[in-house]
């Protein structure tokens, strides 16, 4: 298999978890890359283009979320996404 | 004549016809439609022109209210490119073969619904957002004007409550006043009204009844005059004039330089109790922060606020003011501030209780998270620390040797901090007599003057029954303003005022006399200080 999907797990830090602002760029941000990505939290998932099901999952500060990267590009957009989260959340 | 109370969200006064603006709900019909490719083009058309709108309110806001008030529009113009809302719409068109606007307000109902459900207050504010941008694919879909035409007479807008880009989008120059039902001093509209000087009262039971009639907004008193007699109107109308007189000419003020004729710079801060005020600090011209209380971390939390919590609260500060000097007062609960988590006892007298700095130096897992993040943010700004109600030098040592294990953590984990200024409230008779002991260990002092004067009185600030000697002058505090200036410049550290006292305009003169170096007020009252200061000798 060419595509192992990538995984990486990280804590909201933002004071008021993932809200509006960063969801809107996090969904521009995966919007750039090809690959399927996922973002879970609290054992519901949501795919990363969308914001208002991002929102709607009310992900709070302090709270792990898994995002799952599957496809051609995914290797760029791990790495992408990972700076996105630190920096942004 | 009828007066109804509210919550005063700006100082003014506005007289003029009441519009009662409502928003048209249940407008939209369903209509059945048969070209259903048309519609979702009209529909694209309708959003295209929805997010332009969109990105001119949200480039008209940044420069009338700043970008983080204007931040708002720019999520509404994300939300409205949603996939979900797009798909959505898309669905409800194709599949019920209906109308946009139907699809549409569907659409936004159910989404909003969804927000209004969640649990956490910040995500079920967001309801309000969703219908606001549904809303105003509406009024383009059904060729409404989006401008909110309010007419041509300037008018007091009585609504149950504003959506954010409603209050941003109506001309200006026809506005005289807000009042509404919903909406709390904290809502994205009361910051936009204290924003654009506009009088608004909120939590007013609002009745349609009053649109076209005459009214009166006292955001002084808190009230809304319907129907006001001659007397009152005249009255109003005069006081109204001398607000504006008096605004004018302290806008002039702004951007000028706090300084006395003879040439004595003064630092004229403002109080803060929450990252919300910054954009009144900025409207102001306010040359720092005096005194930011960060209270409000822990009162409006459910528990102890994190590290990180606290330090995104800091560096968003201190990032908003650009450099310029943010005074971080560290914990001040207990007495009139209570916090269920703490689990404070009960005491007998809790204004000599366990509290502020006292609570900091017992529980120091509590004083070393603050400390931690206020370190951590003055990276990014201009930080100064002042700890409250010290009495004693011991204690201000015993803080300082926090203060630099702090640090050493901080250096260990290289992570960087600026260079924090250290500093004290002098609000305790104690401190104001060893002033000058205190002044060989610190930056700077700040009087806060409202605990100074009910320990120095013996007069408790709650009990209504001893206001009438309650005498926030009294000569012995200002006898003792004069002995922790005189004792803070032997030592050649600066002091000021963060209590109500420095904000008292008959007082401005005296206190630039004694030498204060710096006047902390609140937003409101830096231009009035400012004009005094530039008429002292």
């Amino acid at each position: 298999m060419k595509n192992r999907m990538k995984e990486f797990k990280y804590t909201i830090k933002d004071e008021v978890g993932l809200h509006a602002r960063p969801a809107g760029l996090l969904v521009k941000e995966a919007k750039k890359f090809s690959s399927k990505i996922t973002v879970c939290a609290n054992g519901k998932c949501s795919e990363a283009t969308k914001l208002m099901a991002i929102m709607a999952m009310g992900i709070k500060q302090g709270q792990e979320v898994t995002v799952t990267i599957e496809g051609e590009d995914e290797t760029a957009a791990e790495q992408e996404l990972k700076e996105f989260f630190s920096s942004n959340l | 004549m009828e007066k109804i109370n509210g919550k005063s969200i700006f100082n003014g006064i506005a007289v003029g016809k009441i519009l009662f603006y409502s928003k048209d709900a249940g407008q939209v019909k369903r209509v059945k439609i048969t070209d259903t490719r048309a519609e979702m083009e009209r529909y694209n058309r309708a959003k295209e022109k929805a997010v332009d709108e969109l990105n001119a309110i949200y480039a008209k806001a940044v420069k009338e209210v700043g970008e983080l008030n204007a931040q708002v529009f720019e999520v509404h113009a994300m939300m409205l490119e949603d996939d979900t809302f797009h798909d959505s719409i898309q669905n409800i068109i194709e599949n019920q073969h209906v109308n946009a606007e139907y699809a549409v307000a569907t659409t936004g109902d159910n989404l909003s619904a969804m927000f209004a459900e969640m649990e956490d207050e910040y995500f079920r504010a967001r309801a309000i957002d969703v219908k606001d941008i549904a809303e105003r694919v509406i009024s383009i879909l059904l060729g409404k004007s989006t401008s909110n035409n309010i007419g041509n007479e300037p008018v007091i807008i009585v609504a149950e409550d504003l959506a954010p880009s409603e209050t941003v989008q109506m001309d200006k120059e026809k506005l005289l006043a807000f009042v509404t039902r919903l909406g709390s001093a904290n809502s994205h509209t009361a910051i936009l009204a204290r924003t654009m000087n506009l009088p608004a009262l909120v939590g007013v039971d609002i009745r349609e009844e009053w649109n076209g009639k005459t009214a009166v907004v006292d955001g002084f008193a808190g009230e809304l005059i319907i129907e006001p007699d001659e007397a009152t109107l005249k009255e109003m109308r005069e006081r109204q004039e001398e607000v504006s007189r008096n605004r004018e000419l302290l806008e002039n003020l702004k951007g000028k330089e706090d300084i006395t004729r003879s040439g004595k710079k003064i630092k004229l801060y403002a109080n803060i109790g929450g990252i919300g005020d910054v954009a009144n600090v900025i409207k102001n011209d306010g040359a720092g922060i005096g005194l930011f209380r960060s209270e409000f971390l822990y009162l409006e939390s459910g528990d102890y606020p994190s590290e990180n919590e606290q330090f995104q609260a800091y560096k968003t500060v201190a990032e908003n003011m650009a450099g310029k000097k943010v005074i971080i007062r560290t914990l001040d609960i207990g007495a009139d501030k209570q916090v269920d988590y703490f689990r404070l006892e009960k005491e007998e007298n809790p204004a000599m209780g366990y509290r502020a700095i006292r609570i900091c130096l017992d529980r120091r897992d509590i004083f070393k998270t603050q400390l931690r993040a206020i370190y951590r943010a003055s990276a990014y700004g201009t930080i100064g620390i002042m700890f409250p109600m010290i009495i004693s030098v011991n204690e201000v040592r015993q803080i300082k040797a926090i203060v630099e294990e702090v640090k050493k953590e901080l250096d260990g984990q290289q992570i960087q901090y600026g260079s924090v200024e250290l500093g004290i409230m002098i609000e305790t008779p104690a401190a104001v007599m060893i002033s000058d002991l205190l002044a060989e260990e610190v930056d700077f002092f700040s009087i806060g003057t409202n605990d100074l004067t009910q320990y120095t009185l013996a007069i408790d600030r709650q009990n209504s029954r001893l206001d009438n000697i309650y005498d926030a002058r009294h000569e012995a505090i200002l006898r003792m303003i004069r002995m922790v200036v005189d004792n803070g410049h032997k030592h050649n550290i600066w002091v000021g005022i963060c209590g109500e006292l420095g904000a008292d305009l008959n007082l401005t003169k005296e206190f630039i006399r004694m030498g204060i170096d710096e006047l902390s007020v609140s937003p409101g009252a830096i231009l009035p200080i400012r004009k005094i200061i530039r008429e002292t000798e």
